[in-house]
């Protein structure tokens, strides 16, 4: 039998003010094993600890439940005081009587009845525990980056800083992501390339960061410390290490019609390429959909003229398999399509463009060698409309966009109207606008600079519907302020469309049983203690996977996810949990139904020698639970049909007892 | 399979053919519209006073009807469906407004918005399907080129009326599709006709309206379907010279069911 001690706590008046708590510790006092029962102001406070301890002692108590807030708050709290009092840190239960009793409730009988069944529900518990000791784990020294943008970068190298290997896997032939593919950047109109490319080359020159670029994730499996990643390396038909990105063969491709993503399809490039000048690593890829060679084994000009012989059309994908102690998301994100918002002509018109396309067209290395023009005939334009919130805070229409705020949108629209201001002071230039939003260092100066300075008309107002007539195209839009109906002419408009997750995201998550939200953004185990962690122990996130940000913002964050990955990646071994599944062999048959819904792969089954009461030897297969893989969800007990499976801290017969107390 | 049936006032009068034709297709398509005894005019425009309920009586007296013969609603004139539709979401969601009705209708069991209401081009699309109606055409369509006209209020407010995208519409190209035509699409297929305001400012209505036909015919379209009798007005009224008809006789043509035209 167990002397249980139970402490119920004040919490200030969070919970006094709802509930009775002398009532109830009062009533506790009488439940079965409990020999002791106090409350007090501030149990979590030092001298609530204090009165714990002296409890333990005095009464020499073998379980404690403290009537406090919820578990995810003071468990851990109580878990070291039953430590320091001599106990195992598992013989202690919390009955949550704040978050789930005094602060849903106002009628204060009611929730001192709520309170007391609670709190006999833990201690019914709290008779059933054992003892628990946690396994450890080691922790493999290495850090794996899912991305290669600013947000990878910036964690690889501070983690890199550090001592400790990483390995950055970026899908496109180059890093860089898409702060590469802008122009200059707000609020200090540095060139974007300018702040990046040193940044590039870093990774590239550091002996810590390996770069795997063309390659993608194809599976996770393990656990933080010890996760085992499938890599896929795919064949870019040129050996890496041979190809000195001379770009010969990239002049005598005869396919050069292709477009150019990097341009956004606004030029074309060749068959085999490398997407811009500065790209890391700087080696040529061949488009298998586009050469020749690869297609029907016609051409191989690239092959002859090649000094380095670096061109392999044999090369297949190449799998890699690593294992790391930490998991870095950096995922990032791509404007939406705007197939859905065909009101504002973007599949009409040529001079319908998004604001990454302008980014291009204005950059010095873009299509246009930075000269605006209209992609349609190539002429300047003098009107200019920036339409705002396309597809963002869509309420009304999520179906096709998004219900949140892109965030760099606003920014961004001021940058380009004021450039383009600037560099052709001919031009008329309009922005319509849901709301302006500039919180940032120096943003909304910035924006009034665009208005004031340069002459930017904002206007409020959502533009309806553009309409191509001739070579103009006719800009239907509102102008709240003056609630008037605008019609204008204009010869380029650009769309700020809104941002969202890269695809590869979801199935990325599901690999590492990361949770995301309903838009696909990686979910932070705490929205404001914890922003740069996945729930997910182990995965750590950096940049707009987690939300929309700029630039800044997506940096200091990816230092904060890799200072986090140091402070796991310093520690020799990891406390595991001890509360995992357990198999009862002797009434388990073996049927693999838990093994069916482990999402971590932590079952496994074993061929073993049982003595049958008769005195013979029978061979029967076992389930067999790999207790540093397990992560406690508990699927497999409720799975398991002969009820073989039990989860430690959590066994079906404590579950029971909660439930007989709350039901009395 | 058997509908209810609201046709409206205008379709008994200037707009015959969108009800003859509706008629003569939907059969043609295996499905019996029951008009609706004793029906009375929807209101013809939805107040947005929340608090008006007199104009509204007689649609939910329609849906009433639907609900109580569980069968849709169906109706195929663009105000008639957006006042109709109005109504019962108003029945299903604002209950100071459906107790005020039921309290003035004292109707045996009271209604709170149980109808499910279809315009009939949902009911092509969603209860005949597109493709069945493509396999009853007759009359193909092939090498027209028919732009579709949506005008406001077949759409709108989306919330609400849940039909397809209002700012990109396809159900009516879609249609044009089945029955064989080039769907030509434009712009200003979803700008207002300029509606009632033809009354007061024909010269704005005349401005819409000539807006509209010009992007029509220069996306290439010879001919221009509508829903809405209202909006044929305003496109016939303001100098159109291409045909413009309900989208219910083109199908009735395709379908070989066209028949004795109506005397008007």
């Amino acid at each position: 039998m167990q002397r249980v001690g139970v402490f119920v706590c004040w919490c200030g008046s969070n919970i006094a003010g709802t509930v009775d708590v002398q009532a109830v510790s009062e009533a506790l006092k009488n439940e079965p094993g409990v020999v002791f029962s106090a409350n007090y102001q501030y149990m979590c406070s030092q001298a609530g600890q204090e009165m714990i301890k002296t409890a333990v002692k005095e009464h020499h108590l073998t379980g404690i439940v403290v009537c406090s807030c919820s578990p995810r708050m003071h468990e851990a709290t109580f878990r070291k005081t039953a430590v320091a009092a001599g106990l195992n840190p598992y013989m202690v239960e919390i009955a949550n009587i704040r978050e789930q009793c005094s602060w849903v409730h106002k009628d204060v009988t009611a929730g001192t009845e709520k309170a007391i069944i609670l709190g006999k529900a833990a201690i019914a518990k709290v008779n059933l525990n054992t003892p628990l000791t946690p396994g450890e784990s080691p922790v493999t020294k290495r850090a794996l980056v899912i991305g290669g943008g600013i947000a990878g970068i910036q964690t690889a190298l501070d983690i890199a800083d550090a001592g400790f290997p990483v390995d950055v896997v970026e899908k496109q032939p180059t890093i860089g992501g898409k702060m590469a593919q802008l122009d200059k950047t707000f609020p200090t109109l540095d060139c974007a390339a300018c702040i990046l490319t040193p940044k590039m080359v870093d990774v590239a020159q550091n002996d810590k960061i390996r770069i795997f670029s063309y390659s993608e994730v194809t599976d996770v499996r393990g656990f933080v410390g010890n996760f085992d990643v499938t890599i896929k390396k795919k064949a870019r038909f040129v050996k890496e290490d041979v190809c000195t990105g001379c770009g010969a063969c990239v002049e005598k491709c005869p396919m050069k019609k292709i477009p150019n993503e990097f341009n956004l399809g606004m030029d074309n490039r060749h068959a085999i390429y490398i997407p811009f000048a500065q790209a890391v690593p700087k080696v040529a890829t061949i488009d298998p959909d586009a050469c020749n060679m690869l297609k029907n084994g016609k051409c191989g000009i690239c092959s002859k003229v090649c000094a380095a012989g670096a061109i392999d059309y044999k090369q297949k994908d190449e799998i890699i398999e690593e294992t790391y102690g930490a998991i870095v998301v950096a995922t990032g994100f791509n404007p939406i399509s705007m197939e859905k918002f065909d009101e504002y002509a973007y599949s009409q018109s040529k001079d319908v463009i998004t604001s990454l396309e302008f980014e291009r067209l204005t950059n010095a290395a873009g299509p246009t060698a930075g000269m605006l023009v209209r992609p349609s005939d190539g002429k300047h334009p003098h009107t200019l409309v920036f339409v705002q919130c396309v597809g963002s805070r869509c309420e009304s229409c999520a179906e096709k966009g998004k219900e949140y705020c892109s965030k760099i949108c606003c920014m961004y629209t001021a940058k380009h109207a004021m450039l383009t201001r600037d560099k052709y002071p001919d031009t008329e230039v309009y922005v319509f606008y849901v709301d302006v939003r500039t919180p940032g260092k120096n943003f909304d100066e910035f924006y009034r600079r665009a208005v004031e300075e340069y002459g930017v008309k904002y206007v409020k107002g959502m533009v309806g519907k553009i309409v191509p007539e001739g070579d103009k195209l006719k800009v239907q839009a509102s102008d709240l302020i003056a609630n008037k109906q605008l019609h204008l002419d204009a010869d380029l408009v650009v769309l700020a469309a809104a941002i969202e997750p890269d695809h590869s995201a979801r199935p990325l998550a599901t690999m590492l049983t990361a949770s995301m939200d309903t838009n696909d953004f990686f979910t932070e185990a705490h929205p404001k203690l914890r922003p740069v962690e996945s729930p997910t122990a182990g995965v750590f996130l950096s940049g707009t996977c987690q939300g929309p940000k700029d630039i800044p913002e997506t940096v200091s964050q990816a230092g904060a996810a890799a200072s986090k990955v140091i402070g796991l990646l310093v520690k020799d071994k990891l406390t595991g949990n001890p509360c995992v599944a357990i198999a009862n062999e002797l009434t388990c048959n073996g049927c693999s139904s838990c093994e069916r819904v482990c999402p971590y792969g932590a079952i496994s089954y074993l061929d073993k020698e049982f003595r049958m009461p008769d005195r013979t030897t029978k061979i029967r297969r076992v389930a067999s639970v790999n207790p540093a893989v397990c992560q406690g969800c508990g699927a497999c007990t409720v799975a398991c049909p002969s009820g073989a499976m039990d989860l430690n801290g959590f066994m079906n017969n404590q579950i029971m007892a909660e439930v007989d107390a709350i039901c009395k | 399979m058997k509908v209810r049936y609201f046709p409206g006032c205008t379709l008994k009068n200037r707009a015959k053919d969108l009800d003859t034709y509706a008629y003569r297709s939907a059969e043609a398509l295996g499905i019996t519209p029951e008009e609706i005894e004793n029906w009375q005019c929807c209101g013809g425009v939805f107040t947005t006073a929340r608090d008006e309920v007199a104009t509204k009586l007689a649609s939910v007296r329609a849906l009433k009807d639907a609900s109580d013969s569980n069968l849709p609603l169906v109706t195929v004139c663009s105000a008639c469906h957006n006042v109709i539709k109005q109504t019962n979401h108003a029945m299903q969601t604002n209950k100071e407004f459906s107790d005020k009705v039921n309290r003035y209708l004292e109707a045996d069991g009271g209604y709170n918005g149980e109808a499910e209401v279809y315009h009939y081009l949902e009911m092509l699309r969603d209860l005949v399907g597109f493709e069945k109606v493509k396999e009853r055409v007759v009359n193909s369509l092939k090498g027209k080129k028919i732009a579709a006209y949506y005008g406001c209020l077949l759409l709108r407010p989306h919330k609400v009326m849940r039909m397809d995208d209002p700012e990109n519409p396809t159900v009516m190209e879609d249609l044009l599709r089945a029955l064989g035509a080039d769907a030509v699409v434009y712009a200003r297929r979803n700008e207002c006709c300029g509606g009632y305001i033809s009354v007061e400012s024909p010269d704005a209505a005349k401005k819409n309206a000539n807006a509209i036909l010009e992007n029509a015919k220069a996306a290439g379209a010879e001919m221009i379907i509508t829903a809405c009798p209202l909006c044929k007005y305003n496109l016939v009224k303001n100098g159109a010279d291409i045909p413009v008809v309900y989208f219910t006789e083109l199908l009735a043509e395709a379908l070989g069911v066209k028949g004795e035209p109506n005397e008007t």
